[in-house]
């Protein structure tokens, strides 16, 4: 296929057609012949009118603001334009959920703390302890500005957070924690001994064949019923572990992946060198095998992102909740387009900046592969 | 072997003991006054019931009837802390201890009061299942709904409920089923089917959500099955039952006696003695809930009566009070008496 579009690319333009190279392209590409004038124009033509409709609902027939929360203008357009109104009036809302309206900004600084966590860890010159230091002040100050009760912060229970900050702990976490258990996971299961093998493949099958949702009933439903009475653990914390624990277990089998892509040459050769099983594993095996797996790991990562949406069936109000929640108001009834179009913006940021980090890495990383 | 064996009898010992002291903590209220708030389990969001406003303060009135249990064991309505139950969680949160109260419009019925380990204590709302028209359908009844398509949710007592009414009435309808309540919605705005069938509460906030096309459609009268909804709390803890189910009836009586929050301070020396035992001025009420004696105060002065809620959470969504007017106004709202 792509030999034979590459000999049509090469062919001069047929014709005594000439003109700037873009009118060139496009008689070469769009224009070639009859019928494929045909297909460009009328597939012009919806682009066109696809795009109009778009532009026109989402800007030019949009309600910004409406006041006192009187929806009634933006009732009158009856669909024809978007009522950003309900982002105006809910925006803080969506972002933060119940916390409380007068600390608003202790989570927007967590958001900010997140976002800085984040770009520092991309700094390459930062891959070493020094990482380490600055995540844990970062994740310490995180805790103390959500609960606050200290530095005269007024204290801010659990049941009370929401919005953006949920989902970004959520996913954090989950990631941070669920990528060294895949990979003692994915050891195990390549492991020589067969009661930790054992206990790894059946632990991986158990929850790669159960669905997160039902881990996380499991968790907010049953698992209270197993505790002993007065003794709750709290409902994020458990949804928390079930993310991670769920993850781990597809990590691990993303991990398994490139481990078993790397030659079996290179095992004994560590093996040679006499270096035990950790500094053979540490050393020589998984800084090769995690560089094999970076596209789908981030695939991953992206997707366990997207799953912690998941939280709201067991009534955590996390960024989707929230955005749902807000068109419960009779005032904001029906206009739940609107919501679910902000924070879909807010998912697409984060995961296109993750996939195309993860693409940068990926060049950086086969360097040496390609001199 | 031997250490892990010996470690997991401890351990079992020290989770066993740990239950017993749980249970020894006996009744709820002492818990609850230990701990410095009252945990209420609500609806993660339904609008007049429980839901969070764009400030992300909780209203409605289930928010109301735990807002007056704060404030009669506390004097202060603001110590509640919610938690969103989704349907399928709210009994297990009530059972495993997680939250204190249940008030997430929860319809009262034998099988959920007696095998599920809760007690339900008032009703704060009563509901049922009803139809909504179009007006241009030119109906005035349920009885002329023979041969009519009804949308319907899947999986809940309505569905059931309108099979039931429609046999028993001898009558022909075909239903339109479908799962999510906003395309359930959908589907009967945009026609294709005759009637929609919900809670009259469902359906009037459906219908007032319709801005100025609401009076295109027409909630029929007939009520086609009962659904009290009420506060529950956990079984066979009667002090902790005996404050919420007062708390509910202050309120009730309050607004039969005309007390509001905003004239239970001129009316606190009103020589209308069952007005003195209300506000606490004569008798022991509330030491005999184990409580101040200004807990009926705090209640009216902090949330109001039973009326006031109902303007301020279920008039927005366009629900008359209907049944639940007081008996004295032909409603079926009624308090035993705080006596």
């Amino acid at each position: 296929m792509s030999d034979a579009a590459a000999t049509l690319k090469s062919l001069p333009p047929s014709g005594g057609f000439s003109g700037s190279p873009f009118a060139l392209w496009a008689k070469a590409n769009l224009f070639p012949n009859w019928w494929s004038t045909v297909v460009t124009l009328v597939l012009a033509y919806l682009i066109l009118k696809f795009g109009f409709g778009v532009l026109s609902w989402a800007f030019f027939n949009a309600v910004w603001t409406v006041e006192n929360q009187d929806t009634e203008v933006c009732r009158q357009l009856k669909g024809v334009g978007a009522c950003w109104a309900l982002i105006t009036e809910k925006y803080r809302f969506i972002l933060f959920g119940t916390y409380p309206f007068q600390q608003h900004w202790r989570p927007t600084l967590v958001i900010g703390i997140f976002l800085a966590l984040y770009g520092v860890s991309t700094v390459r010159s930062l891959w070493n302890y020094r990482l380490g230091v600055i995540w844990v002040a970062g994740l310490l100050s995180i805790g103390v500005l959500m609960w606050g009760g200290v530095f005269g912060l007024s204290y801010v229970e659990q049941e009370r957070w929401g919005g953006l900050p949920i989902t970004l702990m959520l996913a954090t976490f989950g990631i941070a924690l669920a990528f060294p258990l895949g990979i003692l996971l994915a050891l195990g299961r390549r492991s020589d001994m067969p009661a930790i093998k054992a206990i790894c493949v059946a632990y991986i099958e158990l929850i790669r064949g159960v669905p997160l949702i039902s881990l996380l009933f499991m968790a907010s439903v049953m698992l209270p019923l197993f505790l002993p009475e007065g003794l709750t653990i709290d409902k994020l914390l458990r949804a928390q572990v079930a993310i991670i624990l769920f993850a781990g277990a597809y990590l691990a089998e993303v991990i398994r992946g490139g481990l078993q892509a790397i030659p079996k040459g290179q095992y004994e050769a560590a093996d040679a060198l006499g270096l035990s099983y950790w500094k053979k594993t540490g050393f020589i095996i998984l800084p090769q095998a995690l560089k094999i797996v970076i596209p789908p790991l981030v695939n991953t990562f992206i997707g366990m992102f997207k799953d912690t949406s998941l939280v709201v069936i067991i009534g955590i109000y996390d960024l989707l909740g929230a955005a749902k929640i807000s068109t419960i108001e009779p005032a904001w009834r029906g206009f739940s387009v609107e919501a679910y179009v902000f924070v879909s913006i807010i998912y697409f940021v984060f995961c296109f900046a993750m996939s195309k980090y993860s693409q940068k890495v990926e060049v950086e990383l086969s360097r040496s592969h390609k001199r | 072997m031997k250490h892990l064996g010996r470690i997991a009898a401890t351990a079992a010992i020290a989770l066993g003991a740990l239950a017993g002291t749980a249970q020894a903590q006996q009744s709820t209220v002492d818990a609850v006054k230990a701990k410095g708030f009252v945990q209420c389990g609500v609806n993660t969001g339904l609008a007049g019931f429980s839901a969070p406003d764009s400030q992300g303060v909780w209203k409605g009135l289930d928010v109301d009837m735990c807002r007056g249990v704060a404030a009669a064991v506390f004097g202060d309505a603001s110590k509640v802390r919610y938690t969103g139950l989704t349907a399928q969680q709210r009994f297990t949160a009530l059972q495993s201890g997680e939250v204190d109260i249940l008030a997430r419009n929860t319809t009262w019925t034998l099988q959920r009061d007696t095998s599920l380990g809760l007690d339900f204590v008032a009703v704060n709302f009563y509901d049922g299942q009803g139809f909504m028209v179009k007006n241009s359908l030119n109906v005035k009844s349920a009885k002329e709904l023979n041969g009519a398509t009804v949308c319907v949710q899947p999986g809940t007592t309505t569905e059931l409920n309108l099979a039931d009414y429609f046999r028993a009435n001898r009558m022909q309808f075909k239903p339109v089923v479908i799962e999510k309540m906003e395309e359930v919605v959908a589907a009967y705005l945009a026609g294709r089917c005759d009637a929609y069938t919900t809670d009259m509460s469902g359906l009037a906030s459906t219908r007032s959500a319709q801005g100025a096309n609401a009076s295109q459609h027409l909630i029929l009268p007939d009520v086609i099955s009962k659904e009290p909804l009420g506060p529950a709390v956990r079984h066979g803890d009667n002090k902790w039952a005996d404050i919420v189910r007062w708390t509910f009836n202050v309120m009730v009586e309050a607004e039969e006696m005309g007390l509001t929050s905003a004239n239970i301070d001129s009316k606190m020396n009103d020589p209308n003695p069952g007005i003195q035992r209300l506000v606490g001025k004569t008798g022991d009420m509330g030491k005999q809930l184990g409580l101040e004696n200004n807990w009926s105060y705090n209640i009216i002065k902090q949330v109001g009566n039973y009326g006031e809620s109902y303007e301020r959470n279920i008039k927005p969504i366009g629900l008359e009070r209907g049944v639940n007017e007081l008996w004295s106004k032909g409603g079926i709202m009624y308090a035993p008496p705080v006596r």
